[in-house]
This record gives structure tokens, sequence and C-alpha cells, in this order.
């Protein structure tokens, strides 16, 4: 599996549409009406599909994006302005900071940082609505880190799929390693 | 980090630290924008025009499983439903005549009295789309909006009793508070003795506090609360909750004293909002000689 990453170098750069395209889906699986425990156990895409865009497309996505989705998310949950934007904005500053090193690592490796970086997005949402007097939500709160970072392998295989180039048979590179 | 100083060749715009503490403050002024003076409703109303799209999107599949679901039910089930709320039913519309007699003794008594009629009520029925994501609030978002005249403040009930008081209201949903949300408040009134409370939600567990009653009051396990409506928003008789545990301990100045809602806070699927508005409105506050405080009413 460690050597999928250096697989990705190979790969064809992900075209704008397709990244925006992704980042919509992943603001509808956000969307989707869950209740009760399904509801705090639901991964947050938009942070997981953020991550992987400054891990790998660096240029693409950056600060703006994030910040913009968050007071998307805002809206959609209707809870405080700006407190999923700030979250999302220090989040991705941090992966920006590692990306290098992530895209380094095995999935199951980049699992682990993905987790650290989804709980400190929930760890600043957490402070700035108790800082605004709403009670403490339990400590399942936390659990969809957890789940976000398991699901953080399958994930970003997915995600790659549409990157693969085709093994072109024309191509004189691939007649000589014939 | 992406190169912090790019060479003067490769603009790449401001550096990412700059950017950070630019989004970040910017963030940061939305927040006690919308958390201390709430600017910003026309701005979440214009966007939720964009999002409100995509979440009914996302709604349509759940609701057509929960339909298909619900297809599947058995036969018996239904025919002994159908029996319970036949006979329910009759039940109902007895009570109703005769409460349709009171109403109208009322009306004759109370002008007898010269007492003004005091409420007009009209209810709109509304179902539940589906609870808010927040899980730091209590909230749940019904199908009913500005477009079908729902207005915030507006109360709203299930057949049982109070569930909440609607929020926000976009054009086609909006959004309902529940009473045990944190610091949701209810004007209440005991129905053993008419001893007048507010009750609070409590927000972490589905319970509602009685703060501020001293260690003495006269209130007991199993005791009925409903709705005062000297608040003028809440029509009064509604039942809001039964009191559950209560905490008498002399060193407090207050007891602690919790109760269950009587609703089905979290079970219901349809819910009314109950359009009560004051058939006269009341007379306009006297000024007072010094700025009232902010806080929670005490009692």
């Amino acid at each position: 599996m460690a050597n999928l990453s250096a697989k990705s170098v190979l790969s064809k750069p992900a075209s704008g549409r397709f990244i925006v395209l992704s980042l919509l889906l992943g603001l509808a699986a956000n969307l989707l009406p869950w209740s009760g425990l399904t509801k705090l156990l639901w991964p947050d895409f938009i942070a997981l599909m953020l991550i992987y865009w400054i891990t790998y497309q660096p240029r693409q996505v950056g600060l703006g994006t994030a910040w913009f989705l968050g007071l998307l998310m805002d809206i959609a949950d209707g809870v405080l302005f700006g407190q999923h934007a700030l979250a999302y904005t220090l989040m991705v500053y941090l992966a920006q900071i590692l990306h290098r090193r992530i895209q380094t690592l095995s999935p199951w490796q980049q699992s682990l940082y993905v987790f650290g970086l989804l709980l400190i997005s929930l760890v600043i949402m957490l402070v700035i609505r108790l800082a605004f007097g709403a009670p403490f939500p339990g400590p399942l709160y936390f659990a969809s880190s957890v789940i976000g970072a398991v699901m953080w392998p399958s994930f970003s295989l997915l995600l790659r799929l549409p990157q693969h180039r085709k093994p072109n048979l024309d191509d004189t590179y691939s007649k000589i390693s014939k | 980090m992406i190169d912090t100083s790019p060479p003067p060749f490769f603009k790449r715009g401001l550096s990412p630290p700059a950017r950070l503490a630019i989004f970040s403050s910017l963030a940061f002024l939305l927040m006690v924008m919308d958390g201390h003076y709430q600017y910003l409703n026309t701005l979440r109303s214009a966007f939720s025009v964009i999002i409100n799209p995509l979440q009914h999107g996302m709604n349509a599949p759940v609701q057509l499983a929960s339909k298909v679901s619900g297809f599947f039910v058995a036969q018996g089930r239904l025919k002994g439903e159908n029996a319970d709320l036949k006979e329910k039913q009759l039940l109902l519309g007895g009570q109703l005549l005769q409460f349709q007699a009171l109403q109208a003794e009322n009306t004759h008594l109370r002008s007898l009295l010269d007492a003004k009629k005091r409420y007009s009520q009209k209810n709109v029925f509304a179902e539940i789309l589906y609870s808010g994501r927040d899980p730091f609030s209590r909230k749940i978002i019904i199908d009913k909006g500005s477009l079908q005249d729902v207005k915030p403040g507006q109360v709203v009930a299930d057949q049982i009793g109070v569930v909440g008081q609607v929020t926000r209201v976009y054009p086609v949903v909006s959004e309902v508070t529940l009473i045990t949300d944190k610091d949701q408040a209810v004007p209440v009134q005991n129905v053993r003795n008419g001893l007048r409370a507010v009750v609070f939600g409590n927000g972490q567990d589905g319970t509602l506090d009685v703060p501020f009653m001293p260690v003495n009051a006269d209130l007991q396990n199993g005791d009925q609360l409903v709705t005062s409506g000297i608040d003028g928003i809440y029509p009064p008789g509604l039942p809001v909750a039964v009191v559950s545990k209560i905490e008498r301990n002399a060193a407090f100045p207050f007891a602690k004293i919790s109760c269950q809602p009587s609703a089905g806070i979290d079970r219901q699927r349809q819910v009314l909002i109950l359009n009560t508005e004051l058939a006269t409105p009341y007379p306009p506050r006297p000024i007072e000689p010094e700025p009232a405080k902010h806080g929670k009413p005490k009692r």
C-alpha cells in the first residue's frame, strides 16, 4: 500500500471540475438529514475533502475555499455564523503546513494525521460554542473524527481513481518497457 | 508549507500566514456580529436560498426510504390502529361538542363581565423535515416558512403539549427551538395550586429545569405544569411538563427541580404551529426610571 503515494506522482493532475464536483458531493453528504446517534457519528465529509485536496492539489484548493465552504455549512446547519469557517480555515492551514509529510506516508499512517486534523476542527468549534454559552454535548461529539480517520484510506483511494493514467499502448515508452 | 516567501517571478499572492490572519479574523468578525448583535439574519436567509434546494434534494431519498418502509406495514397493525383511531375520534368528538358549548358560554360570560376576548387562534399544520444538525442545540426544521405566514416567535405544539417556538423563518422552511434547548424559557403555572414559574430547557438531556424556586415552594412530583399565558406569546393552558425530581437542600437558596416534557418532543413527525395573536395588544410598557438589567427573570 505504501507505494500508492509513489504511484500518485505519475498520475494525472485532478481537473478543476472534478475538485468542485467532489466538494459539492461532500457538502451533499454533510446535508443528509440524519438524526440521533447517526448524526453524531456521521463524519464531516467537507473536512475530509478539504484535507485530501490540500494534500494532493495544494495549488488548487486553499484557505479561501475552506472559509467559503465553512460559511455554507454554517448556514446549512443554522449555527453561529463563522463557526465552521474558522474551524476549517485553521484546519486547512495546518494541513498546508503538513501536506508534504502526509503525501509520503502510507494510507493508514495518513489517517492518524487526518484524525488529528478533524479533532482540531471539532475542538475549535466546541471552544467557540462553549464561549457563546452552549452546553457541552458529551464525549460522543468527538466520535465523528475517529470514524472519519478510519474511512480515510478507502476515501482517498476512491478520490484517486479518476486520476489513474490509462496504459497507452501506442506510447513509445510502454513499447520500450515491454 | 507552500513556500512562505516565493521568489518575485513566481508571484502567488499573499503568504499563507497572512491569508490565515485575514480569513480567521473575518470569521471571527462574523461570529461576533451574529452571536452578539444578530445582524446577519438577512444574509443568512439570502444564502439559504442557495443551500435549501441541495438540502431538499438530500432530504428526498431519506423520506422516500421511510415512505417505502411505511408501505410494507402489516395489515393487522393498520386495522388495529384504525380501530383505535376511530374510538379516539368518537371520544374527542364528544369532548369537542362539550368544548364548543363551554366556549360559547365562556365568551358570553366574558362579555357580561366586559372582559375583552384575549386570543384569536388559527393553527397551521406542519411536518418535521429533520432535526437540526447542530449537536450543541435542540432544534427541528419544519416544512412551513414565511410563504405560509409563519412568523418568528410562534408557538409549536403537538396533540399533547408544547414542543417549542419558531426562532428562524426562511421562505419555505423554518427552524423551531425545542423547549428542551438550553435556556429556552416557557412561563408556566402549576395545575394543582396555580403557582407560577418559568421552566428552562436543560440542554444536556431532554429534561426541563425550574430554577429560582424557593426551597419550600409548593411543588410535588407528578405536578402538571401548563402554560400560564401571561407572557402574551404562549396561549394559556397548554401542557408543558410534569415535575419528575425535586431536590430540596437547605444549603442552597433555591430548590433543584427537574421535569419531563409532556409533549413527544423527539417522537413526532407532525406538529401544529399555533398562530396566537392577542386580540387587543398589551398597553405600552411604562418608562422605567433606570435601565433594567439584562439577565434571566428571577422569581
